[in-house]
């Protein structure tokens, strides 16, 4: 097995105790000293400091500016983002020709540039996709900065200080700030339903703006642990379990993010990937869709649990993409994908749980209200 | 009492046998959020998953360690899965069950075996 790569931040996460685990190739805290669960409640209440420094920074130009950019990019992606703001964000992901999903990543109206965040897993894979598909533009992996997740009701408290105003920006507003770190990279989102900042940092003032961060009393450190539950409380998919090149944005209810500019009649129809599959499927619907599942009992129903449409059903209608016990609900939480005539909130489903059918229903997301400051 | 290299301990009450898991294991699971526990009057054997017990990111078994009846169960547990968290080696333990082979026990560890097992 290669080596596991480290962040700017890894010595820090061991000096503070972190039980560390290889993910996505990079050696990452599982969890720190209070445990996910801690963790988990603690960033619902206050503020969780996430290390996300592995997942991949991008910068894609065009010599006439941001539009050149963005109408490169359209030809990637099904969002818009011709008419996205100057300094607004917006989620999205990159499709291939059957209308499957290749990653799901963050896209930012720099000015005269587009600023791309993309998971670690497929970063490799999502610039050497953009290089080829995007022959105009210049495509730059940011290699020398690290990225912190700065997530809960806290986060603004803790941030101000430091990076004075980012305390008016709103959800999915973005800027660049100069402070005792050097340039700050801030976002208004994250990946946990609460309010909060994403912060791209120089690698080399990483290590001393966490600190700084972690200074003050809101704040603790979070592990990928406690992000995996905050993440499905949140309704919120993690790329390669939730989706992954097997599903379609419509499949998954991620179809809020194709704007009415990219679908059938709209100003720019189609001209992405798999538009032709997805458009369809947008018109005349999909035989099954993603759905959050309530188990009725504890017991969490995992990832790979087979789903049923009644007690002794022989063929499974559906199956678990991701499941774990929800500290703040305080309740066990799955999504899954069901056949689309089982995914009426409400619905009374089986998942089969070490050889035994329990009783599991359909549920609305997110789990948790969203705490966004929109 | 004595501990089984599976990290469970077994505390012998006049021929009635409690079993629980260690603190070690407690910390190495990380927070309990689900037990799941025999019916009392189940026959057991040695090495039979008997306890299911999911963290808050895995799900383990927790094997019988002796052949025997399961006599108590703590349904404590089962409302309140951080008990096991709490106080894995008192009001944290799991079942107890009345052996039909007491002599299995001498397989097992002491304190001090133990200890120097996990290091």
């Amino acid at each position: 097995m290669a080596e596991l790569k480290e962040t700017p931040l890894t010595q820090l996460h061991r000096e503070l105790g972190a039980k560390m685990t290889g993910f996505a190739g990079y050696d990452m805290p599982l969890q720190f000293a209070l445990g996910v669960m801690k963790e988990h409640q603690h960033t619902r209440a206050k503020a969780g400091l996430f290390d996300v420094s592995h997942m991949g920074q991008v910068i894609v130009r065009h010599a006439s500016g941001y539009g050149g950019a963005a109408q490169a990019l359209e030809s990637l992606v099904p969002v818009d983002l011709m008419s996205l703001g100057e300094k607004r964000q917006r989620y999205g992901f990159f499709t291939n020709a059957e209308g499957g999903i290749l990653d799901d990543l963050m896209l930012t109206n720099r000015g005269d540039h587009l600023f791309v965040v993309v998971n670690a897993a497929c970063k490799d894979a999502d610039i050497a996709h953009m290089k080829a598909g995007l022959p105009d533009c210049d495509v730059v992996e940011v290699t020398d900065r690290a990225l912190l997740a700065l997530q809960g009701p806290a986060a603004v408290e803790a941030l101000a200080p430091i990076a004075g105003g980012c305390e008016i920006m709103k959800f999915l507003d973005t800027g660049i700030f100069t402070s005792d770190f050097g340039e700050l990279w801030i976002s208004r989102s994250g990946y946990t339903g609460e309010d909060g900042y994403e912060i791209s940092v120089s690698a080399d003032q990483a290590e001393a703006f966490a600190r700084a961060l972690l200074a003050h009393d809101a704040v603790e450190p979070i592990g990928l642990g406690a992000r995996d539950s905050l993440r499905l409380e949140a309704g919120l998919c993690l790329y390669g379990q939730d989706i992954d090149t097997s599903t379609t944005p419509v499949e998954a209810g991620l179809t809020w993010a194709i704007q009415k500019s990219r679908r059938a009649e709209g100003k720019r129809e189609a001209g992405f990937p798999g538009a032709d599959v997805i458009l369809d499927q947008i018109s005349n619907g999909v035989p099954r869709c993603r759905v959050g599942l309530r188990p009725e009992g504890r017991a969490p129903m995992r990832q790979g649990t087979a789903l049923f449409g009644s007690e002794d059903a022989e063929t499974p209608i559906g199956q678990v993409t991701s499941g774990a016990f929800g500290p703040t609900i305080e309740a066990p939480m799955s999504m899954g994908y069901v056949a689309a005539s089982h995914t009426a909130p409400d619905t009374q489903l089986f998942g089969e749980v070490r050889g035994k059918r329990m009783a599991v229903k359909v549920a609305s997301m997110p789990f948790t209200p969203a705490n966004f400051k929109r | 009492m004595k501990f089984t290299e599976e990290h469970e301990w077994l505390q012998d009450d006049d021929g009635v046998v409690t079993v629980g898991i260690t603190d070690h294991a407690a910390e190495q699971l990380g927070d309990i959020v689900f037990v799941e526990l025999p019916e009392v009057g189940t026959e057991v054997t040695k090495d039979e998953e008997v306890v299911v017990i999911e963290s808050v990111k895995a799900a383990s078994d927790i094997l019988a360690p002796i052949d025997g009846e399961i006599v108590e169960v703590n349904e404590a547990i089962v409302d309140e899965p951080s008990k096991v968290n709490e106080d894995p080696m008192g009001d944290g333990w799991f079942f107890k069950v009345k052996p039909s082979d007491p002599g299995q026990m001498a397989d097992y560890m002491d304190e001090a075996g133990y200890k120097s097992f996990i290091g």
